[in-house]
């Protein structure tokens, strides 16, 4: 992919980065009254808003699992969150996305303990600058322990990716559009466990495993932020009056 | 209570190994070491270490009692949402009332309010719930508030010592679910206080000797009405 686009000057990325730096993340949790559980975060230039709802008693019927609950992710770009106007409703991008975020956070889940039930996890996406699946899915984590909600660790995702024959952390958007191959990984912190892989372009084997670890790695910091953000949040609770 | 600082864990937080302790409520074991596997408070008591969640639905129990709201009525039956994860099953057997078939909207209807106890909880978490115990009735007047199921035993307080605390200081009548709703009946300034004193018992729900704290506070306030 030829392009007259620098992605690269003097070892610097074209906002400023270094190869294997992550863009600024905040995380904020508990913004919405109504939802049992909700988070707002900001990874670079994207604005993700997550509400959780449930468990309940999932509907239609049919859907219900009498053995455990079943997690409904619905991930959704909003109209204005990319340059040009996004038609509003699920197209094949985002059903895709939702049903490979629910299948990441079930995995985490203590699904056992409330069978026929659902879990809904509402994942929108404000403003989007490559990576929303990524932001989606850690602020979709979070959301999750706010909601009070039994998990055997709290996942997190990052992406890595090839651009201009070097392997880098955390795509922006241009080298998103421009680069090579885009790797967005979500693992289990804990266990190191892999909950999801996919892959946009071409890798050879030896920079597939490079731009895997370095992704693992930005994991482990982006984990750290998380649970810093959570404790921070109810630290209070622990406080004695 | 013999700690003497509260710790907040979150999901997958390491909190001992088998060997040395056991695993109690909220934690589960991998390989050996026990995690937290909610947001919850630590507490370690005697040889379980447990975790007090700080959010979430209601686990309804056996033997719990409720408060109520009916969302539906059926046939023969009514359909009651406890503030958990399920409806509860209220069957016309288990109501005082002697209700003709299809006649159930005549008894409850959508909207209304019951003090009920937790009858059975299968293992498909399929609820039932029952009218027929002493001092069970359907809701007439007054006001429910929610607060968090896990502050419950606070505002109840060791053997009912809170709960007859705000009885006697406020002349309300008041029942506290187990489900975190808390009906409250009496005069407008006897409804408001418990409010604020119920607010204020969560908020410091994990100061040491609060009953005592809050009876000075009614005391006071009290005072000041009369």
């Amino acid at each position: 992919m030829n392009t007259d686009i620098k992605l690269f000057e003097k070892g610097k990325r074209i906002d400023g980065r270094k190869p294997e730096e992550l863009r600024k993340i905040k995380i904020e949790v508990g913004v919405l009254h109504r939802a049992d559980g909700s988070c707002y975060l900001e990874w670079g230039g994207n604005k993700v808003l997550v509400a959780v709802y449930g468990p309940r008693e999932a509907v239609p019927r049919h859907t219900q699992n009498p053995l455990r609950a079943i997690v409904n992710a619905r991930y959704n770009m909003a109209a204005f969150s990319v340059d040009d106007r996004k038609r509003p409703g699920p197209d094949r991008r985002s059903r895709e996305i939702s049903k490979v975020i629910s299948e990441a956070l079930e995995n985490v889940i203590l699904l056992e303990r409330f069978p026929r039930a659902s879990i809904d996890v509402n994942i929108e996406i404000l403003d989007a600058e490559a990576g929303t699946r990524c932001a989606g899915l850690t602020a979709a984590a979070v959301a999750l322990v706010d909601a009070g909600i039994p998990m055997r660790d709290i996942p997190v995702a990052c992406a890595a990716g090839k651009i201009e024959n070097q392997v880098v952390l955390d795509l922006g958007k241009d080298e998103d559009n421009f680069g090579d191959a885009d790797l967005p990984i979500a693992i289990s912190p804990r266990t190191g466990e892999v909950l999801l892989l996919q892959m946009d372009g071409h890798l050879t084997q030896e920079e597939f495993e490079k731009a895997f670890d370095l992704a693992v790695k930005g994991c482990y910091t982006i984990a750290e932020i998380q649970k810093e953000t959570i404790l921070k949040k109810y630290q209070s609770f622990a406080e004695v009056k | 209570m013999t700690q003497e600082k509260r710790e907040i864990v979150i999901p997958s937080q390491l909190l001992g190994d088998i060997k040395n302790i056991k695993a109690g409520k909220g934690t589960f074991v991998e390989n050996g070491k026990i995690y937290s596997e909610i947001l919850g408070i630590l507490n370690n008591s005697s040889d379980y270490v447990n975790v007090i969640p700080i959010k979430g639905r209601y686990d309804p129990v056996e033997n719990d009692f409720v408060v109520g709201i009916v969302e539906e009525a059926m046939a023969s039956s009514w359909l009651v949402n406890i503030n958990a994860a399920y409806p509860a099953l209220l069957h016309v057997t288990e109501v005082p009332w002697d209700v003709e078939f299809g006649e159930t909207e005549k008894f409850l209807n959508h909207g209304d309010c019951v003090m009920a106890k937790v009858s059975s909880v299968d293992q498909e978490k399929k609820l039932q719930i029952t009218l027929k115990d002493h001092n069970l009735y359907k809701i007439r007047g007054g006001l429910i508030i929610n607060v968090e199921p896990s502050k419950v035993p606070r505002i109840i307080g060791k053997k009912g010592s809170m709960i007859a605390l705000l009885k006697k200081y406020t002349n309300c009548r008041i029942f506290v679910g187990q489900n975190g709703r808390i009906w409250i009946d009496g005069t407008s300034e006897g409804i408001n206080m418990v409010i604020n004193t119920i607010k204020k018992i969560e908020d410091e729900s994990l100061s040491f000797g609060l009953t005592n704290k809050i009876e000075d506070l009614l005391k006071k306030e009290t005072k000041d009405v009369h």
